[in-house]
């Protein structure tokens, strides 16, 4: 019976062409538009670290003056962004796993061969357990140690597309590399490392997604060396030649722990060292928050606005053709009312006739699910020259493939509800007497 | 022309006139919060902002030896200003809309920092011809003088130990509402203070910073004696000249400073980069627009098209008792137009409620009034353009049809 109806489906979308051509074009325009700001959207609040997303918290405490302080109602400050002092303390406090303290700088990266000009790259300044903590997979050798740190140890770890513009990718590992004036020891290459976005970052100044960082400097090295990280805020009049110890917060905090309970320890330990600062008269504020990952990701409102409001956009669009699609498919059907009292006459059941128009709005589905992919991929196109961070991440996956039959058939199939059904309780003999 | 005959003729055939409805109200939605989109971004693009823009290009430094700049700004300077077709130059520490500032509490009186009151201000430095080397345009009061530019150094605190100041128009209005801006003290943090010596037209900050666009113009400009920290120069030409004094400057600086990295860039470049994302949005948004527009149009001939069809001896006998070709299609044109104006009705009020929506949930303003009346005159014109064929069509039926048995 399928075939049957497949075949008079065919007959019939033959027999008006124009009126098919304007269902499919204006579904596939519908479901085009669609997908492409749904990928964006799943590409961009993606997340980052999958396997260990749940396990990585961010500490936040707010080391702002009483001055503005609303009980309840304020947060901390800048992201989260902490002090040096505080940072320090509660790296050496090691009441976590694994606990990291970081900030971005712009490094100037001399090369040794006379003919390439200096020039800068994202640099992270950070403590010894960044790697372990975020995976950051090594190609050659490894990271330091916190001992590295500690004694200022002029050592870095290039990220491999620098490996490739430097040493053409060959094991630099043990070779110096002149940065912001000073030579620093390479003691590891990471391989192609880049989470989207770019979680670790995203309150120190930097891009939220696209490339990876190229050069990796122990903190209190790239310090001493008088590198700036990129974001500083001060409440208050600061000596900034002095930020380690003026009222400035400028370096972001991670810490990995095993389990809920142990967040929920770590978050009490945070209250603690809050409590303990407000009665040395150093804090006035004793809020802590401990987001993880992806709770980080939505305070900090990383999904830029105006793709929510085009996801926004487009699902209005497709319903407007939705709804195009179900008036001319009801108009399409309606004509055929003699059509369907012949057939009704001849024996068809309702439910045939139902399956007949349904099968019919079905084709106009894939044929607008097929269109619609091609549009879907005009429109990443066009997303991929955009000047945007994420532009060239903008790919079609196999997800997004199947998603667009998805939308394609349940819309032309809710499309064609309302026909078939009109159709089906055609009655027959006033059909065919008008005739 | 009655109405009556038309509504109960719809009366008939509901299913389908609420489709078109439906259809038009979601477009009028759509179409009212996507053009205001549009315009609130065509806005922010086209802000005032009193500087050269067409003459100035930007000339960066990074990775100079900070102990040398009190020798190296002058002679980078002096070199700078060599360069033929040049007419200004001064080093700075930002540039507007590159996205790379310095901002600041700015405060009318000691201790209101954190306060509510004191608004988060753009801070340009600049040494002596930085005014005239961006193209300010003086308001009130005076530009600085040699001696201020020779006071000003920037201390440990990056903090400017002068003691002039010059704001922009909207900053003076938010400071000082209805009063003159000029001799009034500016605070930052409780240990420093600026007199007021002018104000000038609106500049625009280097970014937003999250002061919205009533804070884009809120701008304070110190002078300044050569510093490390000014890693801008900022030199102005005429426009046809930018290239050739940016290649020139480029290669000058980069003769002088061997181990800097210098970069050169005209302003409108970095004023596109600005806004190339709000530019995009606008064209995507356009393009929803238009197609938005077309599927309703095409929707709109398609189902008038079927009702034409259905109609065609009916229309035969209204014309073989003595209906004009004028009188059949103006009766397919009054029912576009009641169906349209419940479409807009329907869609203007779902318009208000997605507004509403994005209010809360996005960063968005309350929508003006009248772009609720505009997208409905829009829908009416594009619903009258669409119903135009399927009612020419129906007016060519020739009265013969009644005769015939279809």
């Amino acid at each position: 019976m399928f075939g049957y109806y497949l075949d008079l489906a065919l007959r019939s979308l033959k027999l008006n062409p124009v009126l098919t051509a304007l269902m499919v074009l204006a579904l596939g325009l519908g479901i085009g538009a669609s997908i492409t700001t749904l990928t964006v959207l799943k590409l961009l609040s993606g997340d980052p670290i999958p396997q260990k997303s749940a396990r990585l918290f961010h500490p936040e405490i707010d080391p702002l003056p009483a001055q503005g302080y609303t009980p309840g109602l304020t947060k901390p400050p800048w992201g989260g962004l902490m002090t040096y002092t505080d940072a320090m303390t509660l790296l050496h406090a090691r009441k976590s796993e694994r606990q990291v303290v970081f900030a971005l700088t712009g490094a100037k990266v001399k090369p040794q061969r006379a003919d390439q000009k200096p020039f800068f790259s994202d640099g992270v300044m950070t403590t010894a357990d960044f790697f372990a903590m975020f995976d950051a997979p090594f190609e050659y050798g490894s990271g330091w140690n916190e001992q590295d740190g500690e004694s200022r140890a002029r050592v870095v770890v290039i990220a491999g597309f620098l490996n490739d513009k430097l040493f053409d990718g060959k094991d630099s590992t043990g070779k110096t590399l002149r940065i912001n004036d000073h030579d620093y020891r390479i003691i590891g290459v990471l391989k192609p490392w880049a989470p989207q976005p770019r979680f670790y970052a995203l309150e120190l100044g930097g891009r939220s997604y696209g490339n990876g960082d190229a050069v990796f400097l122990p903190l209190q090295s790239a310090r001493a060396d008088k590198m700036n990280p990129q974001n500083v805020n001060c409440w208050d009049t600061a000596n900034v030649s002095q930020l380690e110890t003026a009222p400035c917060v400028f370096v972001s905090m991670w810490v990995e722990l095993r389990s809920a309970s142990d967040a929920a320890a770590y978050k009490t330990f945070l209250s603690n060292y809050a409590q303990q600062q407000i009665a040395l008269g150093r804090f006035h504020r004793p809020e802590v928050v401990l987001p993880d990952v992806m709770q980080f990701l939505r305070d900090e409102q990383v999904v830029p606005d105006d793709v929510r409001l085009q996801a926004w956009l487009a699902f209005g669009f497709l319903l407007i053709c939705v709804v195009n699609t179900v008036g001319l498919l009801l108009a399409k059907c309606l004509r055929r009312s003699r059509e369907i009292g012949v057939r009704r006459a001849l024996g068809a059941t309702r439910r045939a006739i139902f399956a007949q128009f349904m099968v019919e709005s079905g084709m106009v589905g894939i044929a607008g699910g097929v269109l619609g992919l091609i549009f879907a991929e005009l429109g990443l196109l066009a997303v991929r020259l955009q000047p945007a961070q994420y532009a060239n991440l903008a790919h079609l996956d196999v997800s997004m493939f199947v998603v667009t039959f998805a939308i394609a058939l349940v819309a032309s199939l809710i499309a064609g509800l309302l026909p078939a059904w009109r159709a089906c309780v055609v009655t027959p003999a006033p059909q065919l007497k008008s005739a | 022309m009655q109405i009556q005959p038309i509504l109960s003729s719809l009366r008939k055939h509901k299913i389908p006139a609420w489709l078109i409805v439906l259809e038009i109200a979601l477009a009028c939605a759509v179409l009212c919060n996507a053009v205001f989109m549009i315009s609130q971004r065509i806005g922010e693009m086209h802000l005032p902002n009193a500087i050269d823009e067409t003459g100035i290009v930007d000339i960066n430094v990074q990775g100079a030896d900070p102990k040398l700049a009190n020798a190296d700004v002058p002679r980078d300077l002096a070199a700078l200003r060599e360069i033929p077709g040049v007419k200004a130059a001064a080093a700075f520490n930002s540039v507007p809309l590159s996205n790379n500032g310095w901002n600041s509490d700015i405060a009318t009186g000691p201790g209101e920092l954190m306060q509510k009151n004191a608004p988060n201000v753009a801070t340009y430095y600049f040494t002596s011809g930085g005014p005239e080397a961006l193209g300010m345009r003086l308001l009130e009061g005076r530009l600085f003088n040699d001696a201020e530019y020779a006071d000003s150094k920037l201390g440990d605190s990056y903090i400017p130990t002068g003691h002039a100041a010059i704001v922009t128009q909207s900053l003076a209005a938010r400071l000082w509402p209805d009063q003159s801006a000029l001799g009034k003290q500016a605070w930052v943090g409780n240990d420093y203070h600026y007199t007021v010596v002018g104000v000038v037209a609106d500049v625009l900050r280097p970014n937003q910073n999250g002061q919205g666009l009533a804070g884009f113009h809120w701008a304070m400009f110190f002078p300044l004696s050569p510093a490390s920290a000014l890693n801008d120069y900022i030199v102005r030409s005429a426009p046809q000249d930018r290239v050739r004094v940016i290649r020139e400057a480029t290669a000058k600086l980069g003769a002088l400073l061997p181990n800097a990295v210098v970069k050169g860039q005209t302003f409108s470049e970095i004023r596109d980069k600005f806004f190339a994302n709000t530019r995009s949005m606008v064209w995507m948004l356009v393009l929803v627009c238009v197609v938005m527009l077309a599927v309703t149009a095409f929707g709109i001939v398609g189902l008038t098209s079927f009702w034409v069809g259905q109609r065609r001896r009916q229309i035969g006998i209204r014309r073989a008792v003595g209906a004009t070709r004028a009188h059949i299609m103006q009766y397919f044109q009054t029912e576009n137009f009641l169906l349209s104006s419940a479409g807009v009705g329907l869609g203007m009020i779902l318009a208000f409620g997605i507004n509403l929506y994005l209010m809360q949930h996005h960063q968005m303003v309350r929508m003006p009034w009248y772009y609720l009346p505009a997208s409905a005159i829009a829908l009416w014109i594009l619903g009258q353009l669409a119903v135009l064929g399927p009612a020419l069509r129906a007016a060519n039926v020739p009265p013969v049809v009644a005769t015939r048995s279809v």
